[in-house]
């Protein structure tokens, strides 16, 4: 049985003092031992970004790589060993604003992956530049007369096209994001957890702003319900219910129907192309006149 | 009159099957035992315009281009005005509405009225213009029948009897119309060719390399690479994927790359624009990787369905900071093959990007070959064995800079790389005044042993030489015809020629005779980077950049022009 202890990483953690990416660390690290996973069967991937240094303080395979870019390298993974658990660890900024296009097509592909979007709305790393979940009317470096387009709210985006599994977690709560993230790594395809991460440093609501807003999902939420599910994700000022706010069957994941035909396990494992296999390919391009 | 060197030029609008029409004759013509190289040049667009489709038809392979005609057939008025010119002094036009013009040299079948006629339906005119040039050329119409029914029998008996109807029809009404205009006659040979284009043999090779990912987003000229392996994809065990935009075409191939799949992606100029920082991730995180850079003119959308070498430069200097990488540019459908295995063995034994720049021309031509497999060209695997390690370190400091490479869930290790400069674990480091220099270090170390395997240009030259072309990439069948044309008029030249473009070998040029280089580009990048690396000065510069390929005759022409 794995433990809590087999996760921890030496690396000198960069985070500033007090940030909730820690609470965030902690639960993935917990969530993992109650999955029963061992570090050598878990890849974390990620971009650029203080979310996307998460991979170093917990020890796992990784691919730390390019702002943006974690979901296209996370889909290679996948795809080339199933077997391994791969989970993206994001932000808003790298998982919405430079790499959207790559979750939108994401949600489409539906691979069996987990992106956990550690959303303080606001671009922390490169000093408080809005995000694209910064809030209407904050005044930033790059928008100093107030932020005047529109936040986007990617759950609502993901509920629409039906990614099969769409939550919302609270970085101040461990226990319940654990919950959340053991149920989104065992659900096939993707499963997709925006956490509200207040940031401590540049953001212009306390910790108790939020605190006082979010609330879990009770027993009377469907999360089967579409409707209900696209209005709790909606659900981003009075109050914030977190929670799993959408669940449905899944759906056929990204490179299963290759995988049922061809092989079921690591890419790198095929065996290599015969040399009659070869000929055979290349006989194809052969004209023959002594036939 | 048996012609030793012969070229057919097919024209027509998109969407007339002038393509359709230039296959079953290649192949038509293979099958008699001759050889033939084929190219085409064709607007950006799915129907109408004007495009063309060359056969050349010799004796023994010769894989150059030809610009001028002896046989032309046009489908259309506006292919016989935009092309007449080509025809040569002998030549004889084909047409199918210049039936009432009784020019000398316009032999006027109406294609479509035949097969209305004859067969019942217009869309048997594509055939019926194969039986007319089968008729012309002098090849036997079995020999016709026998390529219709590879391509028509899957199709039913009946397809397949109304073309054979076709051929025959057309092949009859050219043998009452040619007269005694048309002298040739390829009577049968007993030879075996291959007959392969650019973007067949990549994949092929790419499959036999031990591919097992290839992600990309659809771009002329490079479309054809992941269409063969998606078509072919179960058989050969390669998974592909359309990506959304290059950025994640690359990136995907580099997770699959990095989870021990070998991997690549294939583009033209703007989507390899949109790779570079993949590129560059590649290079950092010591991810092996094959990018195809099939070009085409720029800048910017460009000539999308044209030809050009106008990304030497770019791709050489293709991503932000300094990492090893490797560019080759294979000169023909045959050197692409063996070039695609030795990028993913390089790639993964240097655990780098490996670019194979190639071009429309290249992608498209079809070349033929009397052997193409060459036991030399074989898969060669650089994976480290996890049982032999005690502690892994991903980017462990080595004396070549090449650290033992494992792919996550290969075993009990962690693979853990990093975009940011890393530690031997990986980790991000700020270790200035030691992790950092040692690992710029170990990059370029991985450098300069890489440069040691980078062969030497080839070399067709004496010192006593007037001139020596020196080209690159896809121009060499182009480039040794020019010499043979310049021959003619006394003028010797010589040849040096690189396929393997960056980096750069230890090589020493000749002193003696004048130095020329050959380039599909403006501004002779291959000039800029040879003199740059070598110190060499070139007298001048031949270019090309109308979209079409070199020729030797275009090669010659420059030259006697110039000189």
């Amino acid at each position: 049985m794995p433990s809590v202890e087999d996760y921890k990483s030496d690396v000198e953690n960069q985070w500033c003092p007090g940030c909730s990416n820690f609470s965030i660390l902690q639960a993935l690290k917990k969530a993992l031992v109650d999955l029963n996973k061992t570090p050598d069967q878990v890849c974390l991937v990620s971009g650029i970004g203080q979310a996307a240094k998460l991979p170093h303080y917990l020890k796992c395979n990784f691919f730390n790589g390019l702002h943006g870019r974690a979901i296209p390298i996370a889909l290679g993974i996948q795809v080339a060993n199933p077997n391994l658990t791969t989970m993206v660890v994001t932000g808003d900024g790298d998982c919405y604003g430079e790499g959207g296009n790559h979750f939108i097509h994401a949600i489409r592909r539906n691979p069996n992956i987990t992106v956990v979007v550690h959303n303080n709305e606001i671009y922390a790393l490169t000093k408080g530049q809005a995000s694209p979940t910064t809030r209407l009317g904050e005044k930033r470096t790059l928008h100093v007369r107030g932020v005047d387009i529109e936040p986007l709210n990617m759950l609502t985006i993901a509920i629409m096209h039906n990614c099969t599994f769409v939550a919302r977690g609270f970085a101040r709560e461990i226990d319940h994001l654990k919950w959340i993230l053991v149920e989104a790594v065992k659900h096939p395809g993707l499963s997709y957890v925006d956490v509200i991460q207040p940031c401590i440093t540049w953001g212009t609501r306390s910790i108790a702003w939020y605190e006082e807003r979010v609330q879990e999902l009770g027993e009377d939420h469907d999360p089967g319900d579409k409707k209900a599910a696209l209005e709790k994700a909606q659900m981003t000022e009075e109050t914030m219910p977190i929670g799993i706010l959408y669940r449905t069957d899944p759906r056929t994941s990204f490179g299963h129907n290759y995988r049922s035909e061809v092989t079921d396990g690591p890419l790198t494992q095929m065996p290599s192309m015969e040399a009659n296999q070869l000929e055979e390919t290349l006989s194809r391009f052969i004209l023959d006149s002594t036939l | 009159m048996f012609v030793k060197d012969l070229n057919v030029v097919i024209a027509g609008s998109a969407g007339e099957g002038i393509q359709t029409i230039g296959d079953i004759l290649a192949k038509t013509l293979a099958l008699q035992g001759y050889s033939v190289f084929t190219w085409n040049e064709y607007e950006s667009r799915i129907r109408g315009g004007q495009n063309s489709y060359s056969i050349r038809v010799g004796e023994e392979p010769n894989n150059a281009p030809l610009l001028n005609a002896d046989i032309l057939l046009a489908m259309n008025g506006g292919a016989v005005k935009k092309y007449r010119g080509l025809l040569k002094e002998q030549g004889v036009l084909i047409a199918q509405n210049e039936a009432k013009e009784a020019k000398e040299d316009v032999i006027g079948i109406p294609f479509d009225e035949i097969a209305k006629e004859g067969v019942g339906e217009e869309i048997y005119a594509n055939t019926v213009a194969v039986g007319a040039l089968t008729s012309v050329l002098g090849v036997d119409l079995q020999t016709l029948k026998r390529v219709l029914e590879r391509i028509f029998s899957e199709k039913g008996k009946d397809v397949l009897e109304a073309n054979y109807k076709a051929a025959e029809i057309g092949f009859e009404r050219a043998v009452c119309d040619c007269g005694d205009r048309c002298p040739w006659t390829l009577p049968p040979r007993r030879a075996t060719h291959f007959l392969i284009s650019g973007n067949e043999a990549i994949p092929i090779a790419a499959a036999f390399a031990g591919c097992r990912f290839i992600s990309a987003y659809p771009m002329s000229p490079s479309t054809g690479i992941i269409t063969f392996l998606a078509k072919e994809q179960d058989r050969l065990g390669v998974f592909c994927e359309q990506a959304e935009d290059e950025i994640g075409a690359i990136n995907m191939a580099l997770g699959a790359s990095y989870a021990g799949a070998r991997a690549m992606t294939a583009t033209s100029g703007g989507g390899f624009a949109l790779m570079t920082e993949g590129i560059s991730l590649a290079g950092m995180t010591e991810t092996p990787l094959v990018i195809v850079l099939a070009q085409r003119p720029g800048p910017a959308t460009g000539l999308p369905t044209r030809t050009a070498q106008g990304d030497l430069l770019f791709a050489i200097h293709a991503g932000h900071g300094e990492f090893p990488k490797l560019v080759l540019a294979p000169s023909d459908a045959k050197d692409a093959f063996q070039k695609i295995v030795r990028a993913f063995n390089l790639a993964d034994k240097y655990q780098t990007p490996v670019i194979l720049l190639t071009d429309q021309f290249l992608a498209d031509a079809r070349y033929s070959y009397r052997d193409f497999e060459n036991s030399d060209t074989r898969p060669v695997y650089y994976l480290a064995d996890p049982s032999a390690i005690r502690e892994y370190r991903r980017y462990q400091l080595t004396s070549d800079g090449i650290s033992p490479r494992l792919y996550p869930g290969q075993g009990k290790h962690l693979v853990c790389v990093d975009s940011d400069e890393h530690d031997e674990e990986g980790h991000i480091t700020e270790d200035l005044p030691e992790t950092v220099q040692s690992m710029v270090e170990k990059r370029l170390a991985k450098f300069r042993k890489l440069r040691s395997e980078v062969r030497p240009p080839e070399e067709f030259c004496s010192d006593d030489m007037d001139l020596i072309l020196v080209g690159w990439g896809s121009s060499r069948a182009a480039i040794l015809e020019g010499i043979r044309l310049l021959e003619e008029k006394n003028v010797r030249a010589g040849m040096i020629h690189f396929t393997e473009v960056w980096p750069l070998p230890e090589y020493h040029f000749p002193e003696g005779p004048s130095l020329w280089t050959v380039e599909s580009n403006a501004t002779g990048q291959l000039a800029r980077l040879l003199r740059s690396e070598f110190g060499v000065s070139f007298e001048k510069t031949i270019s090309r950049y109308d979209g079409l390929p070199l020729t030797g005759e275009y090669i010659a022409r420059q030259i006697y022009a110039q000189r």
